[in-house]
C-alpha cells in the first residue's frame, strides 16, 4: 500500500513503509549512497508529514524487513509487549512525538514502556524531531546498569578507558591505563581493542588488567574487544572475562557479516552470567549486566545487508538485539565509519543524538563513542559540540583515549581531558564506587612499575 | 607529587598521547596546537593528489612495465562519497588497460596447462593517503621483488582515486592469478603516511574483503619495509601453494606463526 501526502497540489507517493522512513530521514550521505533518500527537500518534508499521520500500530502490522527472512524482525515482533503498548495504540507518529515532549511522559513512565516501543517506532519519531527534542526526551530516561560500578545514575558521567596500542604491547597499554586512571577515567570499563584477534592476546591483556584492578582495588570492569568467539574460547580456558563484547547490527545479514547470530549471542550471555564476577555495588545489589555492544549507522549498508532500509532505522533495530541481553554498556561509534555514511560534523552530530535517543527509549544504557575520521568533514569543534549535547542529554558514558588520538584504530575520539571538561562544565560525577576510590587517594600509589608487576 | 613525575615518563612506553600537559583540566596551548598540526597534516594527506609524474618513473626504473589508470570517481569529493566508484576503473582506463595487455591475456590462456609461473599484478593506489604511497611504495617493492622468484611480476598499475577493490578489476583485465595492491591507508593523527598491502588470489570484480589478506601500518615508524616485505612475500607464497587468499589463508598463517 503506498503512503501519500499532497502539498499544494503536488502528490508525493511512497511505495512502502521502508521507503517512507528513508525519504523522511534527515539528510545523510549513507542513504544517498544507497539511493533511498528523498530526491528533494520538499519530498523529505512530504514524507515527514505522511509519517506524522501514520498510526504507530502500523509498525506492528508491517515489517520493514520480512518476518520470514530476518531473525531481528522476528525478535522485534515476537518480544513486543502488546499490553504495555495498549495505551499508545491510538497514537500517530506525530502524536507520539507531542506526547513524548509533554510532562505526562515522565522518565519512570517511559522506562516502563521500553518494551512497548519497537525500533521502527522510535526511529520514525526521531525523524520528526529536532536536536533539542532528541536531547529533551532522552534526558528523561535513565537506564542504570551494574557490574562492579554503577553506570547511568542521574548526575553521573562515566567513561570507557580505551588504552589501545598498535602492537597490543602490554607495557604500552599499561602506560595508557595509568594516564587514564590518573585523570579519573575508566569507571564504565577498561576496554581494549586488540590488533590480533586471538586467544593468547585476549588472555594476556585480560590477565594484566585484572591484576592491576585487584592490586589497586579499582572498582571497574575489563573487556578485550575481540570477536565474541575468541572471547568465549579465552573464557573457557580460564581467562578472567568480565564483560563480553560484540559489534552488532540491525539485520540478520549484517550480523552474519560480523560472524554472529542470536543463538551465538545467547550462548555468550549465558556463559557471561555463569561467571558471576560482578560485585556488590553502591546500592547493595550485585552487578549482573555482563554484555557490551557497539553499533553504528551504516554498518548494514556497508555489509550490503540493509534491505533498502535507511541506516538510522537499521541502527535502531540493532538496539533490539542489544536489549535482549540486558547489557552493561552499549555505544554507537558514531563517526567511525566514514564520510560515505555520515559526511560531516553536522551529520555526525545528529546521528549521535538520534542513536542515544533511540537507545534510551528502547531501554538501553547508551553511551557514545563521539568520534570522526580524518577523511570526514569534521574536526574537534564538532566533537566538542556532540559530547556537550550528549552530556546534557544524559549519556551514560563516553570514551577516554589518550589525547583523543587512537593510535591503533586511527581515528579521533574523546580524551581523558574531555571527560574532565564535561564533568566540570555540567556538574557531573563519576560512578559512585569509582568516585569513592578516587577519593581514597589510591591513585597516588599508581606507578608503571606497580602496574607491570601487579 | 609522585603522579606528575610518573606521568611525564609515560611517553617512553607508548606512542599514544599520554602525559599531555594541562591548563586547568583542559589541554595546554602547546598541546592543542600540536594536535591541530597533526590533524592538518592528516587532512592534507587525504586531499593531496598523487604525484604520478614522480612515481611512475621511479616504478619503471625497476624494469617493470607501468600503466596509469583512474577509477570511475571524478574527483576527491565524489571519491569520498561514492566508494563504489573508487572500486571500479573508469571506462577510459579499462579500455586502455585492455588494449595494452591483449598479448598478455593470450599468454595467460595458454598458461592453464603450462608450467610458467602465474602473473602477479601489482597495483599502487592512492587510497586515502597519496603521501603514504609516494613515501613507501617504491622502498617496499625494492625489498619485496627479489623475494618473489616464483612469480611473473608485473605490470605495475598506478591507480588514482582508487579503493582496495579496484585491484580485482585490474587483475581480472590483466589475467593475473593474484593481485598485490599497495594503498594509502586512512591517515590517523599520528600516522598520516601509513601504507596497506592487500593480496588477492584470482582477482575478479565483486570479490569480498574476506577473500583477501592485508598487511597494515607499513611505514618506518610502524611495520618497517623489511618486515612488511617478508610478511607480504609469505602471504603471496602461501597463496600460490594453496591457490587461495582470505580467511582460510589467515588461519593457516596463524598456525605457522604458532
Amino acid at each position: 500500500m503506498p503512503y501519500r501526502h499532497t502539498i499544494r497540489g503536488i502528490s508525493y507517493a511512497f511505495e512502502d513503509l521502508r521507503t517512507l522512513l528513508a525519504k523522511a530521514s534527515p539528510p545523510r550521505s549513507g542513504d544517498d549512497l544507497a539511493c533511498i533518500s528523498a530526491a528533494s527537500a520538499a519530498e523529505r518534508v512530504a514524507a515527514q508529514m505522511a509519517l506524522a499521520d501514520l498510526p504507530l500500530a502500523e509498525f506492528l502490522s508491517r515489517a520493514v524487513i520480512p518476518y520470514e527472512e530476518d531473525e531481528v524482525t522476528r525478535l522485534i515482533l515476537d518480544s513486543h509487549d502488546c499490553a504495555a503498548f495498549a495505551p499508545l495504540a491510538s497514537f500517530t507518529v506525530g502524536e507520539f512525538r507531542d506526547w513524548l515532549l509533554g510532562e505526562e511522559a515522565s522518565g519512570d513512565l517511559l522506562s516502563g514502556l521500553a518494551g512497548a516501543f519497537t525500533p521502527e517506532m522510535v526511529a520514525a519519531v526521531s525523524k520528526l524531531m529536532r536536536i533539542q527534542d532528541l536531547v529533551l526526551v532522552a534526558r528523561k530516561v535513565r537506564v542504570v546498569t551494574r557490574f562492579r560500578t554503577t553506570v547511568g545514575l542521574p548526575g553521573t558521567l562515566c567513561s570507557r578507558l580505551q588504552p589501545n596500542h598498535p602492537t597490543d604491547d602490554p607495557t604500552g597499554i599499561a602506560a595508557s591505563i595509568l594516564d587514564g586512571l590518573l585523570l579519573g577515567a575508566g569507571d564504565a570499563v577498561i576496554g581494549i581493542n586488540p590488533v590480533s584477534d586471538n586467544v593468547a592476546t585476549v588472555t594476556t591483556l585480560l590477565r594484566m588488567v585484572d591484576r592491576i584492578r585487584e592490586r589497586y582495588e579499582i572498582p571497574t570492569q575489563s573487556c578485550v574487544l575481540a570477536h565474541i568467539t575468541t572471547q568465549l574460547t579465552a573464557l573457557e580456558r580460564g581467562a578472567p572475562v568480565d564483560l563480553l563484547f560484540q559489534s552488532i547490527g540491525g539485520t540478520e545479514k549484517t550480523n552474519t557479516s560480523f560472524g554472529v547470530n542470536l543463538a551465538l549471542l545467547d550462548e555468550a550471555y549465558e556463559a557471561g552470567l555463569d561467571l558471576r564476577r560482578g560485585a556488590i555495588c553502591a546500592d547493595g545489589t550485585v552487578g549482573q549486566n555482563v554484555m557490551y555492544f557497539e553499533t553504528g549507522q551504516g554498518s548494514a549498508l556497508s555489509a550490503n545487508a540493509h534491505h533498502g532500509v535507511d541506516q538510522q532505522t537499521c541502527e535502531a533495530r540493532a538496539y533490539a538485539v542489544a536489549r535482549r541481553y540486558q547489557p552493561m554498556l552499549v555505544n554507537t561509534v558514531v563517526g567511525f565509519i566514514g564520510p560515505e555514511y555520515l559526511y560531516d560534523g553536522k551529520q555526525i552530530l545528529r546521528a549521535g543524538l538520534e542513536d542515544h535517543f533511540c537507545g534510551k527509549l528502547l531501554g538501553l544504557p547508551m553511551g557514545c563513542d563521539v568520534c570522526y575520521t580524518t577523511h570526514a568533514e569534521a574536526n574537534d569543534d564538532d566533537l566538542d559540540t556532540l559530547m556537550t549535547l550528549l552530556g546534557v542529554a544524559g549519556v551514560n558514558y563516553i570514551m577516554g583515549v589518550p589525547g583523543a588520538d587512537d593510535v591503533m584504530l586511527n581515528y579521533q575520539s574523546t580524551s581523558f581531558h574531555d571527560i574532565a571538561y564535561l564533568r566540570s562544565a555540567l556538574g557531573l560525577r563519576p560512578a559512585p564506587e569509582f568516585e569513592a576510590w578516587l577519593e581514597r587517594g589510591v591513585r597516588r600509589q599508581l606507578s608503571m612499575q606497580g602496574l607491570l608487576n601487579a | 607529587m609522585s603522579e606528575s613525575v610518573d606521568r611525564n615518563r609515560l611517553r617512553a612506553y607508548t606512542n599514544a598521547r599520554v602525559a599531555l600537559r594541562s591548563a586547568g583540566m583542559s589541554l595546554a596551548t602547546s598541546e592543542l596546537l600540536d594536535m591541530a598540526l597533526c590533524l592538518a597534516e592528516a587532512r592534507d594527506a587525504v586531499h593531496t593528489q598523487l604525484s604520478t609524474v614522480t612515481l611512475v618513473p621511479q616504478l619503471a626504473s625497476s624494469g617493470l612495465e607501468v600503466f596509469s589508470v583512474r577509477s570511475a570517481a571524478g574527483g576527491r569529493g565524489e571519491y569520498l562519497r561514492r566508494p563504489d566508484l573508487g572500486r571500479r576503473l573508469s571506462a577510459e582506463s579499462r579500455a586502455a588497460l585492455e588494449g595494452a595487455c591483449e598479448p598478455t591475456q593470450g599468454q595467460n590462456r595458454a598458461l592453464s596447462g603450462a608450467p610458467r609461473p602465474g602473473r602477479l599484478a601489482v597495483v599502487v593506489a592512492d587510497g586515502l593517503s597519496a603521501v603514504a604511497v609516494e613515501r613507501h611504495a617504491v622502498p617496499v617493492l625494492d625489498v619485496l621483488l627479489p623475494m618473489l622468484a616464483d612469480w611473473r611480476v608485473g605490470p605495475v598499475v598506478v591507480a588514482e582515486q582508487a579503493r582496495v577493490a579496484i585491484g580485482d578489476e585490474i587483475g581480472e583485465v590483466l589475467g593475473a592469478v593474484a593481485t598485490l595492491l599497495l594503498i594509502g591507508e586512512r591517515p590517523g593523527l599520528s600516522s598520516p603516511d601509513s601504507l596497506g598491502a592487500y593480496i588477492t588470489w584470482a582477482p575478479r570484480v565483486r570479490r569480498s574483503d574476506a577473500e583477501r589478506n592485508c598487511v597494515s601500518n607499513v611505514r618506518p615508524e610502524g611495520l618497517g619495509y623489511d618486515r612488511a616485505a617478508r610478511k607480504i612475500a609469505g602471504y603471496l607464497n602461501r597463496a600460490q601453494r594453496l591457490q587461495l587468499t582470505g580467511v582460510a589463508l589467515k588461519e593457516e598463517s596463524a598456525l605457522l606463526e604458532d
